[in-house]
């Protein structure tokens, strides 16, 4: 009895020994020595399926004869990593490389968490589209990000339904009113298309379409105009709609949104260049039956889109291997053979204007496999994309539009007041934490 | 020989705090100091200054109280405080009484199949949370929930689970019918220890079976039922799983309905690790001053009662 009771002892003392040694190895860990020569091993923090097989492709091929490994860590997606990430970074420890949204640059780089590889990837610049570009300076004459992906926004339909309804595709914002509202009354129980504050960036994209600008700056202040009247005006018709009830006023991506897609129930959706992916599993049946056209415009003589998502790969100040992974950044989202890995293994949809019209992108996707020049069409679309303008606390100004837009839909009452709201909430976050905010 | 015995008993008075070692410094480490950060953190925010992009523009400084002051004058916050203790008000009663009645139905003397049953108001309770609010959501939305297509075929009328007062129904079904089991057993268990010489008394007495249950299986087992109590008050301030996860299939929860969302969406939402502390050091400080009010109260109670 008392051996085994020392034993016990031993083995828990041998764990806790155990554990403090683990403790003291996350501690400890540390980056390679400094240097431009010799091998160099890279971690880069990434979300996208399939990612871990398009390093391969670099860590076999121009990674091998720089010495140059890159090890990919999966991640949760959005603002999950952004948090990880400024966690991580205020330790010091900061992968190498981060995926990163266009709309989280500049709460990344104003906590200092990325470095500016202007030097390293200013080459880069011609493979993509000015807006795109942009997004990744944020108007400076630094570089903090190479794009990767883009998502101009598009508008899906039932082809099937809307000849049934005798629909015609709307090309303005009044058409698409007058659409909603034809549907109504031909079939009561169906509706367009709903509008959901679920997901903040739909909306950014709208307002960006109308030619909203969020975040402006001039000399040493900010400038927020998220109330603005571009902004205002889209605001002001969605929820004229949700009101009158042409449209829905759910959530999306709910169980209800999904069979509602897959019978026909809604018979559009206002979204963006990645749809398929999206309506493959929401609404498996309905394959074949949609089709993609511009999004409607908010006058005939326009033609602009915004973009609902989008990331690319940064490189952060912690890395000691700067000049390393920026080339491995570059490599990734503009080297033909990295593009084509990224549309076949991971379905993204290239920021890099050459990748978008080749290799995966000459078929349209299997979902919409009736519209042989989907992508054609898209690539289009995509030189069609207005500025955005993002600052340095898109995640309040998005938090706060879930909440205001969220009750004003479900009550169908003022969307702009739910707009004065998010002004409000962004510009005085802003002050608290002590920016210059202009007004 | 007599150093021998005095390095003996110096060894043994040592001994206690070679075995504290391990656990004080596993307390230390994963618990006191995380709540002294957090506290630390609360006292401070973060500084910008210009534009606040590039290196040295944001930094930390000292806050004093203002986010304590912040956080108690957030009229968000208070909400979420009422909203919670709506939820509580249905909850913690409910789920009480029918564990209660469960316990002492389970505990008369002909009860049929009293294992498996006991198994079965049980087995929620082995649920994940997170588990048992998506497969209520589910249950919860029209569209997709066979209870939804069973009034349809009725032509009963079909209300919606996920807006204004039927939601806290909603969310307090979740809890209920996760929690009750486990305040059954703990209940059940107390009432198994009363000595079966008590009922014989109160039978030759003759007491019915429902006056044994009301004047002596009750107030025997009030100590458990101050327990689960207390237990339940806890759970109920710190809801967050339900809400959560009902949170994206209906416009009417919003990222702040109870306080630990509220929480949770300052600290990794807006960014603001700062406010989120003192709001959690805030949120901490009630709980631990209503459930041991609570528990003082209730002892105080059983005192008098005992003198009397």
């Amino acid at each position: 009895m008392p051996y085994t009771k020392r034993r016990r002892l031993v083995r828990s003392a041998v764990a806790l020994v155990l554990g403090t040694t683990a403790l003291a190895a996350c501690g400890t860990e540390s980056g390679d020595s400094e240097g431009g020569s010799g091998p160099v091993s890279l971690t880069y923090w990434t979300w996208t399926p399939g990612m871990d097989k398009v390093v391969d492709l670099w860590n076999k091929g121009p990674g091998k004869e720089d010495q140059i490994t890159v090890t990919v860590k999966k991640q949760a997606s959005g603002d999950t990593l952004i948090t990880k990430i400024l966690t991580a970074h205020k330790a010091g420890k900061a992968p190498d490389l981060v995926q990163a949204e266009y709309q989280a640059l500049p709460t990344l780089v104003s906590n200092d968490a990325l470095a500016d590889i202007s030097e390293n990837v200013g080459d880069a610049e011609s493979s993509f589209a000015d807006g795109v570009w942009q997004q990744t300076t944020l108007g400076t004459d630094a570089v903090y990000a190479v794009p990767q992906d883009i998502g101009p926004m598009m508008f899906f339909y039932r082809e099937d339904l809307f000849k049934q309804y005798g629909l015609s595709v709307p090309t303005t914002w009044d058409e698409f009113a007058e659409t909603a509202r034809e549907l109504k009354k031909a079939a009561p129980d169906k509706d367009l298309t709903t509008f959901s504050a679920s997901d903040s960036g739909l909306f950014a994209g709208l307002a960006q379409q109308a030619g909203a600008k969020w975040w402006t700056t001039s000399g040493d202040q900010w400038k927020v105009s998220i109330d603005d009247p571009a902004t205002r005006k889209v605001a002001k018709f969605w929820g004229g709609l949700v009101k009158e009830g042409a449209i829905d006023n759910q959530p999306m991506y709910t169980p209800s949104w999904n069979k509602a897609l897959n019978t026909g129930k809604q018979i559009a959706w206002v979204s963006a260049v990645w749809a398929p992916g999206t309506l493959t599993t929401a609404a498996p049946d309905t394959k074949g039956k949609w089709a993609m056209a511009p999004l409607p415009q908010w006058s005939a003589a326009e033609n602009r889109t915004g973009s609902w998502g989008g990331s690319s790969t940064a490189v952060t100040t912690d890395s000691e291997h700067q000049r390393a992974a920026a080339k491995f950044a570059a490599w990734l989202n503009t080297d033909s053979e990295a593009l084509n890995a990224l549309a076949k293994e991971s379905g993204i949809y290239p920021a890099a204007k050459n990748a978008q019209t080749s290799g995966a992108f000459l078929k349209p996707p299997a979902y919409f496999s009736n519209q042989a020049d989907f992508y054609a069409k898209a690539a289009d679309i995509a030189e069609t994309t207005a500025p955005s303008a993002w600052g340095p606390n898109v995640n309040v100004a998005y938090t706060t539009f879930k909440d205001a837009f969220g009750a004003a839909a479900k009550n169908k009452s003022d969307f702009g007041a739910a707009l004065s709201e998010m002004q409000a909430d962004t510009v005085a976050d802003m002050k608290k934490q002590g920016f210059e905010v202009a007004r | 020989m007599k150093s021998t015995a005095r390095r003996e008993s110096y060894g043994v008075k040592r001994a206690p705090y070679a075995f504290l070692l391990p656990a004080t410094i596993l307390f230390a480490l994963f618990f006191a100091l995380p709540i002294g950060y957090a506290v630390w953190l609360s006292f401070h925010k973060v500084k910008v200054s210009g534009l606040g992009l590039g290196s040295g523009a944001r930094r930390e400084v000292w806050a004093g109280p203002e986010n304590y002051t912040d956080a108690l004058t957030d009229s968000e916050l208070v909400h979420g405080a009422l909203r919670v203790l709506g939820y509580g008000c249905i909850v913690v009663p409910v789920m009480l009484g029918l564990a209660l009645l469960f316990a002492l139905m389970l505990d008369t003397e002909k009860v049929r199949l009293a294992p498996l049953t006991r198994l079965a108001i049980f087995l929620p309770y082995a649920v994940p949370g997170v588990m048992a609010a998506l497969l209520w959501g589910f249950l919860y939305l029209p569209d997709v929930s066979p209870f939804y297509f069973v009034l349809d075929r009725l032509g009963l009328p079909q209300p919606d689970l996920l807006d204004g007062g039927p939601l806290y129904l909603a969310l307090s079904n979740i809890a209920v019918w996760g929690g009750t089991g486990f305040n059954m057993i703990v209940i059940y268990t107390s009432l198994q220890a009363i000595p079966a010489e008590v009922y014989e008394a109160a039978r030759l007495d003759g007491a019915s079976p429902l006056q044994i249950a009301l004047r002596i299986k009750i107030p025997m087992v009030a100590p458990s039922l101050v327990l689960t109590f207390f237990f339940s008050i806890i759970a109920t301030l710190q809801v967050f799983n339900e809400p959560t996860t009902l949170k994206p299939l209906t416009n009417s929860v919003s990222t702040t309905w109870s306080p630990l969302m509220k929480v949770h969406r300052d600290a990794f939402g807006d960014g603001d690790t700062h406010s989120a502390a003192a709001q959690a050091v805030i949120i901490a400080i009630a709980t631990l001053l209503l459930s041991f009010g609570f528990l003082r109260a209730a002892n105080r109670r059983q005192k008098q009662e005992a003198a009397r």
